[in-house]
């Protein structure tokens, strides 16, 4: 799915990376724990959290990251913001809750990066 | 380990400091990037410095991360002043943490930051003194030189 398809079915706000939409993404991770990010997430992959700290986009940075996709309505903090522009990683904002968001995305073709600990 | 370096710095970490936490290692992932490292080797690299940059940042009143690079390897050594760790294998297990809540905010302090250093590194050794710091030492292979 590319991430305008992704910000169609979600609802979402994209607040950096409006030239970015045309990206394709396969795969997915959601977790709230950067540092599980850190040990399961692959590069490419859409990073699903409701986690708003600069930490989110530094992660992202470090695992080349696709996009980073905020549930529940969270947004970033004007700090993630500054370094998301910056660094020119994309960030969508949508209501849906982790787990629909998860869903529906599954539902569209989207899979996690892995699918069990252990089996990477 | 005797190789003439490619490439050789040193980065200080400031304690406590977490609006810049992960600059450093972004800093070290932009010249591995310049470099022309695989991007899996890029990867690697800067998920250990990033994690050790966080520990530095979480625990220590500074630090330092020092980047080496040669022609088969990356090195990321750490140095910090801090309280130490008293149990490194405690520490080493996954889910074993000693984080405060400021920690936890930030998305870290799940007891997982030593594993991921551990895991993604080829070589890894730890030291530790109570009191003074500790000190970590991260081989990553690249391979794709000769």
């Amino acid at each position: 799915m590319t991430l305008r398809e992704i910000k169609e079915l979600l609802d979402a706000e994209v607040l950096i990376g409006e030239s970015q939409l045309d990206m394709e993404v396969k795969t997915a991770f959601v977790a709230d724990l950067m540092s599980d990010v850190l040990a399961f997430a692959t590069a490419g992959s859409l990073l699903i959290t409701g986690l708003t700290n600069p930490q989110v986009v530094r992660t992202a940075d470090v695992l080349d990251i696709a996009a980073v996709l905020m549930g529940r309505g969270k947004r970033p903090s004007p700090e993630t913001f500054q370094l998301a522009e910056e660094l020119n990683i994309p960030i969508l904002t949508t209501k849906y809750i982790l787990f629909e968001i998860a869903g529906r995305l599954y539902s569209k073709g989207i899979r996690g990066c892995i699918e069990k600990a252990g089996s990477k | 380990m005797d190789d003439k370096p490619l490439y050789e710095g040193s980065f200080a970490v400031i304690g406590g400091n977490f609006d810049h936490a992960g600059e450093v290692s972004s800093g070290i992932k932009a010249i591995l990037k310049r470099m022309g490292l695989s991007s899996d080797v890029i990867r690697k690299v800067s998920l250990v410095a990033y994690e050790s940059e966080i520990n530095i940042v979480s625990y220590a009143r500074k630090g330092m991360i020092r980047l080496r690079v040669v022609p088969d390897s990356v090195m990321i050594e750490t140095i910090d002043e801090g309280p130490g760790i008293p149990d490194i294998d405690l520490a080493l297990q996954p889910g074993y943490s000693t984080a405060t809540d400021k920690i936890r905010e930030m998305g870290f302090g799940a007891g997982m930051g030593l594993c991921n250093i551990k895991s993604f590194s080829d070589i890894f050794h730890i030291s530790s003194e109570i009191g003074k710091g500790t000190c970590l030492r991260m081989i990553i292979k690249t391979n794709h030189r000769s």
